[in-house]
């Protein structure tokens, strides 16, 4: 017989809100947490409201602390990238982990048509570039 | 599928879509003690999260059993099981292909977690359920 722990660390999730920040004419959401399926389809859905709301030009989604993206998060990122670019705003994925890439693509998941970037500073720059056409003085 | 003794685990049971968190975390610690790198817990994580997310869509409820393992060579390892008694799989080969799914999502699922790991096992009976098994081997 091998010794069996049931739920021995009484691991367990807690449901957090993801800010959206406003900045110059886009938005920014640092992702801080293992997002459950029903908070990433909220925040999409927060996402769009927030573009509606404050006629944004432009998100940044900020992943450099995301351990993780599986084909769920992956469809929903991708999903909305192409919802906000209906309403007239460029989505940016900043910070991908290099093993989370590895990853996607060992999947099949490519997410060929979101712009991404390096960094949260180095998409700053290509997101003013996107909407604005040049970078901020 | 590889012959292994199991030395230690952990089940986790599956009955709402926020274990599918809990489950993927639970895989990640144990990848993390095993001594896997980065990338195959990575590997690790994303595959048991896919496949918790089958329990959770197809079968409703089911459990997840985390393991240590060895193989016959003396590799030391993962080795992660996921039983359901939903409705099972009419079809595991077509299953299997990519792209193939009864739910409006990508399909990736089942193809997606035998790509990202090193040995994979599936067994489904119509109306009596789904047992799949991934295996993850320790390069040493």
């Amino acid at each position: 017989m091998t010794p069996t722990l049931k739920n021995p660390k009484k691991r367990s999730v807690e449901i957090q809100k993801i800010p959206i920040l406003k900045i110059r004419n886009f938005l920014i959401v640092p992702i801080q947490i293992d997002l459950d399926d029903l908070s990433a389809s909220r925040l999409q859905q927060d996402i769009l409201k927030k573009i509606d709301i404050t006629g944004a030009r432009g998100v940044i989604i900020d992943i450099s602390v995301v351990e993780m993206v599986d084909s769920y998060l992956g469809r929903i990122l991708g999903e909305t990238a192409r919802m906000s670019a209906l309403m007239d705003a460029k989505v940016v994925i900043s910070g991908m982990q290099p093993a989370v890439a590895i990853t996607l693509v060992e999947l099949g998941l490519e997410l060929s048509e979101i712009y991404t970037a390096l960094n949260l500073e180095t998409a700053i720059d290509l997101m003013e570039v996107l909407i604005n056409g040049k970078k901020h003085a | 599928m590889p012959e292994d003794t199991s030395t230690n685990r952990e089940i986790i049971e599956i009955k709402e879509e926020r274990d599918i968190v809990i489950c993927r975390q639970a895989c990640r610690d144990w990848a993390k003690n095993l001594g896997f790198n980065l990338v195959d817990q990575t590997r690790i994580t994303t595959s048991a999260s896919e496949l918790a997310r089958n329990i959770h869509d197809y079968a409703k409820s089911g459990e997840v059993i985390i393991e240590e393992t060895e193989n016959a060579q003396g590799k030391r390892g993962i080795k992660i099981t996921f039983n359901d008694h939903g409705p099972g799989i009419a079809d595991v080969e077509v299953a299997m292909s990519e792209g193939w799914t009864t739910k409006g999502s990508m399909g990736m699922g089942l193809p997606g977690s035998k790509k990202l790991m090193d040995d994979f096992y599936i067994a489904s009976k119509i109306g009596e359920g789904t047992t799949v098994i991934i295996w993850k081997w320790l390069p040493y």
